[in-house]
């Protein structure tokens, strides 16, 4: 090897050392201890082949966790991508208060998850909470928002697009601002209206951005649960447990370690998944300047 | 352009800029609603009268309910803690990176932003398993471990320095500066802005953090603040939502404070962290 090789490894191996032990060891790790089962009391580990994945086939609550991930994502990551470029498309023009708008819509990113929790626990609260207060003003009745297997997951996907959007307007402020000025004067002269500019300049110049806000919003909804710890603990009746919340339960409230391993399979795969996606599918249907 | 093409384009900006208001006071409506619960008395807490009595009592019976100063300590040596490894951690490798030709070094960089995709955050169960084996265990630690190799960081330090001019390093060189005396007189102070977004981003993001710390700690010298308000809010206070209010805002408040000092850098490091 030569000086330099040796003096890149010495540089990297601090970051490496830590990287292969909380990121590759555990990934790797969790694939083997997924054909464990869990060790209990004196009894030790065994291996037991494919059990794990067997049982979760059979098991109607990892299906629910992952039909309402699915619902999750069908729901938040459109709506939120799609106010976010509105956002962005508005405080990025000569709109009056522009300051305060910016200001509305960026600062919930800034709280912590738990804390918007709890400010929309109260939001929800039956009768007492703002929304019920609302609605008592047209007459309707008091409603369990987030204590109905009907409504509590919009009720999460709300509080998520609430907390996400102005996130990514960011991105799409960003963007907007490398878009030159002369195309707008251009189309201006040839006559093109505000939604023509749109659909057929800046979307198309904004593809990049979409599909970065795209993979953080993917990676997102399965990497960010503690809403549900805090609001509804994946109930009632498992109608609010995403994929991670429920390996988070079996792990760590049920200590089913074994299992849990096998869930989280299941969670790195969809990530892989979706990594690869981005990888092969989408990056050659984006429009780059 | 004619005259009503012009009106109707007035017509059709006052409702975008209406509709632009609605949202922005949508959004601001629940903050505005908790600032609102927080200052008043509880009889007032969801009865919206002008002339309800302002009091910072609330802030005060939280404040004295849960230690909160120890977890704001917490929270400090947390976030400090992780910053610090990060900045000399991803520093050292986005410097390789950039500027060694070593083997293997592009597949250590996929290999580097896996992480992007699978973070620590999903990992909470062979992570715990190594910390209990490690014997660290509720310490803070803990919490900071997994994220202190940061992917992210590396790969935006990697971008910043290969946009150093190479002229600027062997000039160095050539006077005898080593790599160490050349990161740290050259590259570091270039990368000044990045860093300042990447410490914004890393601050926002563990002060915030919440899964992983819960699963880790269990004590309160050990707890971060997002922890503490969760075991605070969830022990039955007699549901006063003026104090959880209270002491969901005191939480949030020292980055909150942070934000609107700092806002025009922070919307800038943000912007900055995302293009690539």
């Amino acid at each position: 090897m030569t000086r330099t090789s040796i003096h890149g490894w010495l540089l990297l191996l601090p970051a490496a050392i830590l990287l292969v032990a909380f990121t590759h060891y555990p990934a790797v790790a969790t694939v083997i201890h997924s054909f464990f089962s869990t060790a209990r009391g004196a009894r030790e580990a065994q291996f037991i082949g494919l059990d794990n994945y067997r049982d979760m086939i059979d098991d109607p609550i990892f299906w629910q966790a992952l039909r309402n991930n699915a619902v999750f994502c069908l729901f938040t990551i459109p709506t939120s991508i799609a106010l976010a470029l509105l956002m962005a498309i508005w405080v990025n023009g000569k709109i009056a208060g522009r300051g305060f708008l910016r200001l509305a819509f960026f600062t919930p990113t800034i709280l912590p998850m738990i804390a918007v929790a709890n400010i929309w626990l109260f939001f929800y609260t039956p009768g007492y909470g703002l929304i019920d207060q609302i609605g008592g003003l047209f007459g309707l009745g008091e409603h369990n928002w987030l204590g109905s297997r009907d409504t509590v997951l919009g009720c999460l996907i709300v509080v998520t697009v609430w907390k996400e959007a102005g996130f990514f307007m960011i991105f799409y402020l960003a963007a907007l601002q490398q878009i030159s000025p002369v195309l707008g004067e251009a189309a201006a002269i040839e006559g093109a209206g505000r939604w023509y500019f749109f659909r057929r300049i800046t979307f198309p110049l904004l593809m990049p951005t979409t599909l970065f806000v795209l993979v953080n919003a993917v990676i997102n909804s399965f990497r960010l649960i503690d809403h549900i710890v805090a609001m509804t603990k994946g109930g009632p009746d498992n109608a609010s447990a995403l994929l991670l919340f429920y390996i988070y339960q079996v792990g760590f409230r049920f200590w089913d370690t074994g299992y849990a391993a096998a869930l989280t399979v299941v969670l790195l795969a969809i990530l892989a998944l979706s990594a690869l996606v981005q990888f092969l599918f989408l990056e050659k249907r984006v429009h780059y300047q | 352009m004619s005259p009503c093409a012009r009106r109707r384009l007035a017509v059709g900006f006052g409702l975008e800029t209406t509709a632009a208001w609605f949202l922005g006071l949508l959004w601001v409506l629940p903050l505005a609603y908790a600032l609102w619960t927080a200052v008043h008395p509880s009889a007032y807490a969801a009865h919206f009268v002008p002339t309800a009595p302002l009091t910072m009592l609330n802030f005060e019976n939280a404040w004295n309910a849960a230690p909160f100063a120890r977890y704001f300590l917490n929270t400090f040596l947390l976030v400090g803690m992780i910053l610090a490894a990060q900045l000399v951690l991803c520093t050292l490798a986005a410097y390789a990176f950039a500027r060694f030709a070593f083997r293997g070094r592009e597949i250590a960089f996929m290999l580097v932003l896996v992480q992007l995709m699978i973070m620590p955050d999903v990992l909470i169960v062979e992570n715990y398993r190594t910390m209990s084996q490690l014997g660290i265990l509720d310490s803070i630690l803990a919490i900071g471990l997994p994220y202190m190799a940061s992917a992210f960081g590396i790969f935006l330090l990697r971008q910043t320095f290969k946009q150093v001019p190479r002229e600027l390093d062997e000039a160095a060189r050539v006077e005898g500066a080593g790599p160490l005396t050349i990161l740290w007189r050259v590259y570091v102070p270039l990368a000044k802005p990045v860093y300042v977004a990447f410490a914004l981003v890393s601050v926002s993001y563990h002060w915030n953090n919440f899964l992983w710390p819960l699963i880790v700690t269990n004590s309160v010298t050990t707890r971060p603040l997002t922890v503490g308000l969760q075991v605070f809010a969830s022990t039955d206070q007699g549901v006063d939502w003026s104090i959880i209010t209270a002491a969901t805002l005191m939480t949030s408040a020292p980055l909150m404070v942070a934000f609107l000092l700092f806002q025009r850098q922070f919307v800038q490091s943000f912007m900055r962290a995302g293009i690539r």
